[in-house]
């Protein structure tokens, strides 16, 4: 298990440094072959071990080395395999490897060394993310998490010729070194409380913890999920994240770097079950987030972006599940996210490449008999997101609504809220981009053409995980069996066993459905006839332009801390400090003139000093009071 | 009991040897090959060396005024390793210099006096090896026979290190009159402390060593001695001069002073602070690279003084490890300066702007010399700056070290500046591509290795810290 698990980490690493360090010497070929077989090989290496799981191997912790060794702190570097972390293993590598080989074609426009660049990015994200969610400890898991933040600047300014491509990546940075700091504070104040960081024995602990200390660890931790799955009110980084190249936003929407969050908190359920104030607050912000960035998702004309406010607010579906206990729920719907969210992304960039690099959907429209495949697999990854049974998004959605209607009804009305808005806008997007007529110019249509098979390859794949996906978790009332949540028993302790009456569940669901299902037919009813979008006006102009949350942070944050910065800079640092120093400079170089005088050059004068000095040197003594006795007692 | 001698003094031995023998050759011949000098002479300082790491005897001979163990041993081989580079990478200046023979008597002259002084456990025997290491120097530092200047150092040196010689005297007669003895040993078990007689004699001689290792206020003379001497013997005096009597100043003031160890705490501590800060004011406004050399130099000492202050064998350790990382640092500068001297004749800092243009070798011997006298990590400098520091820290005078990183910060402007104007400022008279012979290539690459390796090697502390145990 030890060399396993250092296989399925190392090989993307590996990938990493053989294609970044020799960036100038590959061809495409190499470079993606290369990428692809260690992603691959590291996928064949996780199923092994998921499937040795699911065979009855027990959860295990390997270590490897001491990382931090200290008298007070000893972190070491293991590794957890768990069902927990198996499943986020084959989700990552399953999803990675898909979006690597869709890569492969869909990069092709960039100069070889870019193209290695960019694939050793790739595999670095991968490794970070693995890193993260096999470590066995919150120090590790750090690494990771920093990794993954690192590799998602890097990414999203992969064309850094562009200056707002730029902007974009530091804002990602950013954002997310505001909800580091609040991991790192947690993770402080575990080892403060606790002396280490190891799951194990945090958890094994808690009762050993204060009620004030579980609830201020939890809401940092939270704090650091919100920065990482883009929550309320760091959240704006994501969105803009799609400057980076198409796939890139597939990879951090679906298989990392988004859902480090969710697992986060899904390894710490046991703090989190013992902290009634931060679920409160997780739902809150979960469910804020969700309704929110649907409602900005509506208006959205840019391809990426609906996409990208879906999955902001798929994401706060998902912290609602966490929030209301519901781990195995929120693990499942990360699952199911993953496929249909890939799979739309790169449909989305399927279009993206077909037409030119257009992402406007405005210029878009009948798309459908110009990318066969891409529209049924877009079509299905829809379908799935809206939560129409049987498909998978349907069977997660559901757990987590009927989790939250036992705690409480308002929750469930909301989370329906959302999930017609849901439908509502993918269904907006779909018939805008596929159906109704082209809008764009007769040089883009004559050029449209279905994408490689490199491309839809992953886009077959990825649509028959996401229509099939949800049958590991099928809940009881239809007569199924929840996979899933037997396998993760191992890890989150199965809820309470439901209270809601059959009939009520029913109920649930059909209303959900139902209501979807209004909301898609009233979309493409709407959306697919007409010739051309109007301008938003009103309320539409307030979501078009993403309720001025933007222009909020910037009146509000951005702009007093750049004027503080100004302040600082102009009359702090430069009169004040730099005076200070340039003043002490000054002030050296003085005395260095000044001491210059003592050195005549004349010898005479030298061997005077000497002569001073001794007798200073005897008159301090003097004054330590041993000369000075016998000077008084025997001269005098 | 005849071989004793010669095993326990082997390299007094080989060095007297060579003496003669140079002596031999230079009355023998009319025209001597230089070249043939020089390569005797190193290779017999090379024979001392390897024979200084394989026979490592203990013991006391001329009536215990004479001690040899592991730790002198390794000092000694320390000198004449230096000693060693320094003749190589004087070749280029020796190779048509008409006195060679002689440089290379008077030069192993100091040398031999120098190895009998680390190894005298007598005041008396101490002294004559002083003197012994002293009075060639001075003639030394005349050698360039055309310039004023030369002399002018020569006579600086001689008539200032009389004088201070006269204070030492005077403290040790002062040490006689008091305990009737002069062996190490037997003073250190006779002094007692509030006799303000031996109180005054500690500090006459601590007088002449801080004029040795030009400690401020003892410092005076070291300016116009090194600005006028030939490089190799600005060299000689800044670096292997000094690095001798320190070793000597660890076992007077560990040993024969253990006592007063109290009171000589702050006066050390005193003494040190002042030649950080004045040696870096002095070393901040130097045009003249040899001179600015010399000046840092003198900071440098300060720092030892802080080591030396610890008072324990960690401090010990320290300064030993610190003096052989200096040697290869301070000689690493030395040689590409003597070099660049010898070619072209220029000695300013401003000359060397562009320097990296066209000599990039000897650039980044400078460069990485530079950054190890600085203390940067990852050279040896950084390394033995820390351990001095650190053992300084050991009494708890935080406020100390607090002023060493300071002082530090400053020497980091003057060496920057060097650094700055080698590579990254642009002249139109820089200076041409040097060719550089095999000698002073050899010493150089043994002075990289040193600096790197030492910086590197952590066992190198390790060792030299068992030895002083």
């Amino acid at each position: 298990m030890k060399t396993l698990l250092a296989i399925i980490v190392l090989l993307p690493f590996l990938g990493f440094l053989l294609n970044g360090l020799f960036r100038k010497h590959g061809t495409y070929k190499s470079v993606a072959r290369l990428a692809c077989t260690t992603i691959l090989s590291s996928f064949i290496a996780s199923a092994i071990v998921f499937g040795m799981l699911s065979q009855g191997t027990t959860a295990e912790t390997v270590k490897y080395f001491d990382f931090i060794n200290t008298d007070s702190i000893k972190i070491p570097f293991a590794f957890q395999i768990d069902h927990l972390s198996a499943m986020f293993l084959l989700i990552i590598t399953g999803i990675g490897f898909l979006i690597h080989l869709y890569s492969s074609a869909y990069m092709k426009d960039e100069e070889p060394q870019h193209y290695a660049r960019y694939f050793a990015y790739l595999n670095l994200f991968i490794f970070s993310m693995l890193l993260l969610v096999l470590g066995a400890n919150y120090i590790i898991m750090f690494i990771g998490w920093e990794g993954v933040g690192l590799c998602s600047y890097l990414l999203i300014g992969f064309w850094f010729k562009n200056d707002n491509f730029n902007y974009a990546a530091k804002k990602a940075f950013i954002m997310n070194r505001i909800g580091d700091l609040g991991f790192l504070l947690a993770i402080f104040w575990l080892i403060a409380r606790l002396g280490n960081a190891n799951y194990a024995d945090v958890f094994a602990n808690v009762h050993n913890l204060s009620q004030t200390d579980i609830t201020a660890i939890t809401l940092l931790l939270f704090v650091g999920a919100m920065g990482k799955s883009a929550q309320i009110p760091l959240y704006t980084w994501l969105p803009d994240a799609m400057a980076g190249p198409t796939p890139v936003s597939a990879l951090i929407h679906a298989a990392t770097m988004v859902t480090a969050g969710i697992y986060m908190i899904a390894r710490s359920n046991v703090l989190y079950s013992a902290a009634e104030f931060t679920q409160h607050i997780v739902v809150i912000v979960g469910l804020t987030t969700a309704l929110f960035s649907a409602t900005i998702a509506i208006k959205q004309n840019d391809i990426k972006k609906v996409l990208a406010y879906s999955t902001v607010s798929q994401l706060g579906y998902m912290f609602l599940g966490l929030g209301v206990g519901a781990y195995t729920g929120a693990v499942f719907h990360v699952m199911t996210h993953a496929f249909f969210k890939a799979l739309l992304f790169l449909g989305a960039g399927s279009v993206i490449h077909a037409m030119h690099h257009e992402q406007d959907i405005r210029k878009m429209g009948g798309l459908k008999k110009y990318l066969p495949i891409t529209h049924i697999t877009f079509l299905l990854g829809c379908i799935a997101i809206s939560g129409i049974p049987p498909f998978s998004g349907f069977f997660s959605k559901d757990e987590i609504l009927a989790a939250a209607y036992e705690k409480n009804p308002v929750y469930w009305g909301l989370g329906v809220a959302g999930a017609a808005m849901t439908a509502f806008y993918m269904f907006r997007l779909y018939a805008t981009t596929f159906l109704g007529k082209f809008r764009g110019t007769q040089d883009q249509e004559h050029h449209l053409h279905e994408s490689p098979a490199a491309m839809t390859i992953p886009l077959i794949v990825l649509a028959v995980l996401s229509v099939i996906g949800g049958f590991v978790g099928v809940p009881e009332v239809l007569g199924g069996k929840h996979l899933l949540g037997e396998y993760l028993s191992t890890v989150i302790i199965p809820e309470p066993h439901h209270a809601l009456a059959h009939n009520t569940e029913y109920m649930l669901m059909g209303i959900s459905v139902a209501v979807a299902t209004i909301a898609i037919l009233f979309a493409v009813s709407h959306y697919s006839k007409k010739p051309q979008l109007e301008d938003a006006t009103g309320l539409g102009k307030v979501l078009e332009n993403k309720w001025y949350v933007d222009e909020l942070y910037n009146t509000f944050i951005v702009n007093p801390l750049n004027a503080l910065g100004g302040f600082f800079k102009n009359i702090v640092e430069k009169s004040g400090i730099d005076g200070f120093v340039n003043g002490i400079g000054r002030f050296v170089n003085y005395l260095s003139r000044q001491i210059r005088l003592v050195q005549s050059g004349q010898v005479g004068g030298y061997i005077l000093m000497m002569v001073v000095s001794v007798v200073i040197i005897l008159f301090i003594w003097i004054h330590d009071g041993e000369i000075y006795k016998f000077l008084v007692t025997k001269l005098f | 009991m005849q071989t004793n001698y010669f095993i326990l003094m082997h390299h007094e031995l080989i060095i007297a040897i060579t003496i003669m023998l140079l002596l031999v050759i230079k009355v023998g011949s009319d025209k001597l090959s230089n070249q043939l000098v020089a390569n005797v002479t190193n290779g017999l300082l090379l024979a001392s060396l390897v024979l200084g790491f394989i026979v490592q005897p203990e013991g006391n001979v001329f009536g215990d005024m004479f001690h040899t163990d592991g730790f002198a041993l390794l000092q000694k081989n320390i000198l004449v390793a230096g000693t060693l580079i320094i003749s190589l990478q004087a070749s280029t200046w020796l190779k048509d210099y008409e006195h060679t023979a002689e440089f290379y008597i008077l030069l192993l002259s100091t040398l031999l006096g120098m190895c009998f002084m680390i190894s005298s456990r007598h005041f008396l025997m101490f002294y004559l090896s002083l003197e012994l290491s002293t009075i060639p120097l001075a003639a030394l530092a005349n050698f360039d026979l055309h310039l004023k200047r030369s002399s002018e150092a020569a006579l600086k040196l001689i008539i200032s290190s009389a004088f201070s010689s006269g204070l030492m005297l005077l403290g040790i007669s002062f040490l006689y009159g008091t305990t009737g003895t002069l062996s190490f040993g037997e003073v250190a078990s006779a002094i007692q402390l509030n006799t303000p007689l031996q109180l005054f004699a500690f500090v006459l001689i601590f007088a002449g060593f801080g004029f040795k290792i030009s400690a401020v206020p003892f410092h005076l003379w070291t300016a116009d001695v090194y600005e006028g001497s030939p490089v190799a013997v600005t060299s000689y005096l800044s670096v292997i001069s000094k690095g001798a009597v320190l070793f000597v100043f660890i076992t007077v003031l560990f040993n024969v002073f253990a006592l007063y160890a109290h009171s000589w705490y702050y006066l050390i501590v005193i003494v040190s602070l002042f030649t950080m800060v004045i040696g870096n004011l002095f070393a901040l406004r130097q045009t003249n690279i040899k001179r600015f050399l010399a000046f840092s130099s003198i900071s440098q000492v300060g720092f030892i003084l802080i080591g030396l202050s610890g008072g324990t064998h960690t401090s010990a350790a320290s300064v030993v490890y610190f003096i052989v990382v200096y040697i290869f640092s301070n000689l690493g500068a030395f040689g590409v300066i003597a070099l660049v001297q010898g070619l072209t004749g220029k000695e300013n800092i401003n000359d060397y702007k562009g320097f990296y243009l066209n000599n990039k070798m000897l650039s980044w011997m400078l460069g990485i010399a530079l950054f190890s006298l600085a203390g940067i990590p990852p050279v040896a400098g950084f390394f033995g700056k820390f351990f001095l520091l650190l053992s300084g820290a050991e009494k708890g005078a935080y406020w100390l070290i607090a002023i060493a990183a300071i002082n530090m910060v400053i020497s980091l402007y003057y060496y920057l500046n060097v650094v700055k104007n080698i590579f990254i400022d642009k002249s139109d008279t820089s200076i041409e591509k040097l060719p550089i012979a095999i000698q002073p290539r050899i010493a150089m690459i043994i002075c990289v290795i040193g600096v790197v390796g030492s910086g590197l090697c952590g066992g190198l502390y390790q060792y030299i810290f068992d030895l002083v145990k």
